[in-house]
């Protein structure tokens, strides 16, 4: 047991060691981050101005300036708490470095060594997102000091904080392992680039980083007198939403009671999933694996 | 003896082609692939457009008009990425690797050797793309009864004013790829150009407000005019806001500023490009 804890230990600290190194590097991409919202301020800013002009609304309703049950203030706050979900769902280079491991047969020392690979990478990427918030913390705590008057409602309170945190552990936990089980694909297809861009595709439209979900139309045919595809349906099948919409939405409150208890339970079901299926991924693989050369 | 530029440019042209066409099943997937970014870009439009009749209140960019932006957008970005991203990329690893030495040595101008070696054609398609959309949204304008004035003359400028937009962002990436000289590396310039293109995306109207809006309009006027880039060809054909004398002269005055603005920035990124290549060590081996 000692020693099993001694091995993840040292593995987590090289990580830690090993993302020290670029610190200013961090600081910078992380306030670089911020820039994309900026324009975005100024965007939904033009946009609820025409939304709250009461001679621009058609049929002649009183504006209320919501745009799906988002206010200006609102729909800015969605987009800076996406940034918080997406700094623990996002695993940059994670499929590409699986598949890059196997196809030039670097796997292989897992094979040997007494060491799980998923393990291995599980520690690398905690120590390197810790390692991320402890840098990104000062970046972070300006930008929302500074925007804090978008967040029109203040603090959520107890309860939908403790959910919040918990939805934000387990979209990295479910992250980590979706992105861990499309590299695993590797074994059987070499070249997953073309997969990895699908997923990218993907979870951009479908887990709320774009806009929020409660934007997308209900149903979408997909040609005149087409099939009608069922999108909300959709979305709420798939486990995306829990990467960037869920967690932000719970703390802005648009996820609320039962729904949201409801939704943290699915998205817990999601990870058990994925754990298990990267499991079996792994095992299938390794038994089809055949490595070459030296 | 002077070497004829346009025979080594169309050797490069050539030779990328030839390369891109050896891997044709890879060239179509990254056509298709950069269309289906486009295609999402549309898609939050047409959503956004499902809530809001007009981007700004009194503004005119109205859903037509502003896919006519947004075409004109891919356009300008896709003859970048054809033309020059790979280029300015591959600068910054021969600094870092010391085969400047080799560009340095060749009887040709370096600023023209390193900015078009490679072509990659397949960028091309999201051009192809923009200039559908432009036409088809065009169109529509004039199908719903907007007094637009489209002829041969209009459609020149807007070439014209794409160009000047290509050249400005040309100037800025190799502005920034010039950096790598003294930074080492520069493993940022992909996402630079990310952050970059992501002021010009929007009509300029919306930075006309608060006190950070026109600094940032200001900035991106006035020190790098990137917001010149898309809004002013996109102005030439979706005319957002016809008919007001003023508003007029406001986007003559822009016209003919963009011109400058070319001419300055293109000045200004070879005297950067210069000064930089003196700073230039090579590398040991």
């Amino acid at each position: 047991m000692y020693d099993w804890a001694l091995t993840w230990w040292t593995f987590f600290q090289i990580s830690i060691n090993e993302r020290l190194v670029y610190r200013g590097d961090f600081m910078l991409g992380t306030l670089m981050r911020f820039l994309p919202t900026l324009t975005q301020i100024f965007l939904w800013w033009a946009i609820y101005d025409v939304v709250s002009d009461p001679e621009v609304i058609a049929d002649g309703s009183r504006p209320d300036g919501k745009i799906a049950g988002y206010r200006y203030g609102d729909m800015i706050a969605y987009y800076l708490m996406v940034i918080i979900s997406r700094a623990f769902s996002s695993m940059p280079g994670l499929t590409s470095g699986i598949a890059n491991q196997v196809r030039s047969g670097e796997i292989k020392k897992f094979l040997i060594q007494p060491v799980d690979m998923m393990g291995c990478l599980l520690m690398q990427r905690i120590a390197h997102k810790l390692v991320y918030y402890l840098i990104a913390f000062m970046p972070f705590a300006l930008v929302f000091y500074m925007c804090g008057s978008f967040f029109e409602s203040g603090w959520p309170k107890a309860d939908v904080l403790v959910v919040f945190f918990t939805a934000l552990v387990l979209s990295f936990l479910l992250g980590f392992f979706l992105e861990a089980c499309l590299g695993l694909i590797s074994f059987w297809f070499l070249e997953v680039t073309s997969l990895t861009f699908i997923y990218m595709l993907l979870n951009f439209l479908l887990s709320g980083h774009m806009f929020p979900l409660e934007l997308l139309p209900d149903s979408l045919s997909l040609w005149v007198d087409g099939p009608v595809l069922n999108i909300r349906g959709l979305v709420e099948l798939l486990p995306f939403k829990y990467l960037a919409y869920f967690p932000a939405a719970v703390f802005l409150g648009q996820v609320e009671g039962a729904e949201m208890y409801k939704g943290l339970a699915i998205e817990f079901g999601w990870v058990l999933f994925f754990i298990f299926l990267s499991r079996v991924f792994w095992y299938r693989g390794v038994k089809r694996y055949s490595g070459f050369g030296g | 003896m002077q070497p004829s530029y346009l025979r080594v440019f169309l050797t490069f042209a050539r030779n990328s082609l030839v390369r891109d066409m050896s891997f044709r099943l890879n060239f179509v997937l990254q056509c298709l692939s950069s269309m289906s970014w486009a295609a999402m870009n549309w898609g939050l439009f047409k959503i956004i457009y499902q809530f809001t009749p007009a981007i700004g209140p009194d503004s005119g960019w109205k859903e037509n008009e502003f896919f006519v932006f947004l075409g004109t957008i891919w356009i300008i970005n896709s003859l970048v990425q054809t033309f020059v991203m790979v280029n300015a990329q591959d600068f910054s690893e021969l600094i870092r690797t010391g085969n400047l030495d080799f560009a340095l040595l060749k009887p040709i101008d370096t600023q023209f050797l390193i900015s078009f070696t490679r072509m990659n054609w397949a960028q091309l398609a999201n051009a192809v793309l923009g200039v559908f959309v432009v036409v088809y949204y065009v169109q529509q304008m004039i199908s719903e009864g907007r007094a637009i004035y489209i002829n041969p003359l209009t459609v020149l400028v807007y070439m014209f004013y794409i160009l000047c937009g290509t050249l400005i962002m040309y100037s800025v990436m190799i502005t920034l790829a010039s950096t790598s000289i003294w930074l080492g590396r520069n493993q940022h310039l992909t996402s630079f150009w990310f952050y970059i293109t992501n002021f010009y995306r929007y009509p300029m109207e919306i930075y006309q407000r608060h006190g950070i809006g026109w600094a940032l309009w200001g900035t991106f006027t006035f020190v790098v005019p990137i917001l010149v880039v898309s809004n002013i060809p996109a102005r030439v054909l979706a005319q957002p806001s016809p008919g007001e004398s003023a508003w007029e002269n406001w986007e003559f005055f822009m016209a003919g500023y963009a011109i400058l603005a070319t001419i300055g920035s293109l000045i200004a990124s070879r005297w950067v490009f210069k000064t930089a290549l003196r700073s230039y060590r090579s590398a040991s081996s």
